[in-house]
């Protein structure tokens, strides 16, 4: 039922001064109780309310808006000159200069400064109070308690959508603080419902530590980008896999687009995961892995096609299996690399075999998911770590020794990263689904993590570890990058560790092929043990025949010795082929 | 008139110390009067020298007003930076001047 008032005026009536007047009330609308929607509802007794007698207060929170800093450089062009000289005219400012050297005051003034500078210059070269004093000392670290203290964060320029934080890497040059991190989605046909897909952000971009407001410089593809590294000789170049299979190059110096890519065709056909730069006088090759199951070497002078692919293949098999980690370490040799699978196991392969088939030297079956983390130890080349599943592994790269000469024990969550420290040959980093980092120091101990730092409250995503040691950049899944210090006795090398690790390597090393050939004595045992059993069950039963075939020639010869020649002829002739 | 020879030995004589980089000298108004550095370097130094000495000295005065500064001394990771100022009313200068750290001794 609607209730509605209507006020008619007449066209004539408009614009008339309008003069109020008062009415009485009128009812426009009665709504009597309609006792029928009493049967709609059942009364409840007794019934529970309860009060309070207090103030109401409701919380709000107001964040300011960040104030955005930015450094910039003053230039100064030329000082006060007085109005009346033309700082321009050469000729004025000698003349001045000439004019105020001509003073009695100045020549005064500067010669009795001049003197008491030159007593500092003095000073300065007699005693360098900066030299290093105590050269060759090791600070001993080893009481200190660990720790990790958060430098900055970057967080993600694009807000409108939660990206993660897919690769970090740091600039070569250890003294330039950058990092490059690459910001993807990395969730299969995601958006495709609601169509989000179509503004899916695709930058990614490179940040300087000290800056955390403002990205450096940023990439703009055209398919997002999972992983970004440094070219090695010239950090101005940026390679970057695409999540679309394409592999390309970016110049910091020329602007936000690519440079150059490769045809799409002649590409990945699924997203790159990892890449490599690789050593070589002219530094402008590297080399992708995909979950497509291929390993492309690329240079960059000339995309258009790959210079080499390989199958991730084991040899005698037919199955490729898609790769998700690459270790290219030139100390191991600059034609070895590794390369860790999505179903755990780890190629250990050669680029330059003289048949195309043996590239592939060995394959280990790592873990029971995918790797997320494959690094060889910095100091010693031939061990290296691998990190998937829910543990951390460390290997030696002999094709003798199959099995991992350290594994940690098994963790709640899954690990999705980490790598070895660059200045400390005992200790790495794993990150983990729950957000918390672990620092593992073998020197220390191997039951369990030295340290433990909740990163954040999201699972952390991508690692790198800058080359000081002393500085880690952890991703997380909300696209935020923690830039992390750690205490010095984490990052300096103690007295004896590289020995020391070596020794327990080596060791390890040793106990494993030990069990494997103690493995082995024991199966062949086993194998004599039941050949030889078989032989001493036959001859029982030959002695047991024999024994019974006398018995029973002895019982059918004597009852009856008459017809004995007869029957004895019988049995004889009988018994002759039975034995 | 006066000996600017002085002006001019005394220049020599700093220059020919072991590790010095330059010698400026500066008024007030932050302008180079007397320079070893190339044009450009000398302008930075003169204004940047001139504010950051002023600033200093009111430090020194505003906590003692009976005090004055005397020296300054700015040492950074690549060189130092020596200023030896003279604020009397009508002769203000600065003398400025860089040392790259010594070699080891």
């Amino acid at each position: 039922m609607e209730i509605y008032h209507q006020y008619i005026k007449l066209r004539k009536q408009f614009g008339r001064h309008p003069k109020f007047a008062d009415e009485g009330a009128e009812m426009i609308a009665d709504i009597r109780p309609n006792e029928e929607h009493a049967t709609d509802y059942i009364p409840r007794n007794p019934v529970v309310t309860v009060s309070q007698c207090v103030p109401e207060m409701s919380e709000h929170d107001a964040n300011t808006v960040a104030v955005i800093l930015a450094s910039k450089a003053m230039s100064h062009v030329e000082g006060g000159w007085p109005k009346d000289i033309d700082y321009s005219e050469a000729e004025h400012t000698i003349r001045y200069r000439k004019k105020i050297e001509k003073d009695e005051d100045y020549i005064k003034t500067v010669t009795a400064l001049g003197a008491d500078v030159e007593d500092l210059i003095k000073q300065n070269n007699a005693i360098d109070i900066y030299e290093e004093y105590f050269t060759g000392q090791w600070a001993d670290h080893s009481a200190e308690v660990p720790s990790v203290k958060t430098v900055t964060v970057f967080k993600d320029p694009s807000t409108s959508v939660k990206r993660t934080t897919a690769y970090v890497n740091w600039h070569p040059d250890a003294t330039i603080p950058k990092v490059v991190v690459s910001y993807a989605i990395l969730q299969f046909q995601w958006g495709l419902e609601d169509r989000k897909f179509q503004e899916m952000p695709l930058s990614s971009y490179v940040w300087d530590v000290n800056n955390p407001n403002t990205p450096e410089y940023e990439m703009a593809p055209a398919s997002q980008i999972c992983c970004a590294k440094f070219n090695l000789k010239d950090p101005n170049l940026l390679g970057a896999g695409q999540y679309n299979g394409q592999f390309t190059v970016y110049d910091m110096r020329k602007g936000s687009t690519p440079t150059e890519s490769t045809q799409v065709d002649l590409s990945h056909r699924d997203p790159i995961y990892d890449i490599a730069w690789l050593q070589s006088k002219t530094g402008t090759e590297a080399m992708s892995v995909s979950t497509d199951g291929n390993v492309m070497w690329w240079d960059i002078r000339r995309l258009s096609e790959p210079v080499e692919s390989m199958p991730l293949r084991e040899k005698g098999s037919e199955t490729s299996l898609g790769g998700v980690v690459l270790e290219y370490d030139p100390a191991a040799g600059p034609t070895n690399f590794m390369v860790g699978t999505e179903q755990g196991s780890i190629f250990s392969c050669n680029r330059k075999a003289k048949n195309p088939v043996d590239r592939v030297k060995y394959v280990l079956s790592g873990h029971h998911g995918p790797l997320y983390g494959l690094r060889r130890n910095p100091f010693s080349s031939k061990y290296f770590l691998s990190i998937g599943d829910w543990t951390a592994r460390v290997w030696t790269d002999d094709a003798a020794v199959k099995t991992p000469i350290l594994t940690t024990k098994y963790h709640p969550t899954y690990l999705t990263g980490g790598t070895w420290s660059p200045t400390r040959p005992g200790v790495f980093y794993t990150i983990k689904m729950d957000g918390t980092m672990d620092v593992w120091d073998l020197f220390y101990k191997h039951n369990e993590p030295t340290l433990t730092v909740e990163v954040s409250d999201q699972p952390l995503t991508s690692f790198a570890a800058h080359e000081s040691g002393s500085t880690v950049a952890v991703g997380t899944a909300d696209g935020a990058t923690t830039i992390l210090q750690l205490s010095t006795g984490l990052s300096e090398m103690a007295l004896n560790e590289k020995a020391a690790m070596n020794n327990m390597f080596d060791r390890e090393t040793q106990r494993e092929k030990n069990l494997e050939k103690a493995m082995k004595e024991a199966r062949i045992k086993r194998k004599k043990e039941e050949t030889r059993k078989d032989e001493v069950a036959d001859s029982v039963t030959e002695e047991q025949l024999r024994a019974l075939e006398n018995e029973f020639f002895n019982a059918t010869k004597q009852p009856e010795p008459p017809a004995a020649p007869e029957e004895a002829t019988q049995n004889g002739a009988g018994a002759a082929p039975e034995q | 008139m006066g000996d600017t020879a002085a002006i001019d030995e005394t220049f020599k004589r700093l220059q020919s110390h072991k590790g010095v980089l330059g010698v400026i000298v500066a008024n007030a108004d932050g302008i180079a009067i007397r320079t070893t550095f190339d044009n450009e370097l000398t302008v930075q130094y003169a204004a940047l020298v001139t504010h950051f000495t002023v600033k200093s000295r009111s430090v020194v005065r505003k906590l003692d007003p009976e005090n004055e500064l005397k020296f300054l001394r700015i040492r950074s990771k690549k060189h130092e930076i020596m200023i030896a100022p003279e604020f009397e009313r009508n002769c203000e200068y600065y003398l400025i001047l860089v040392q790259d750290q010594a070699m080891g001794v």
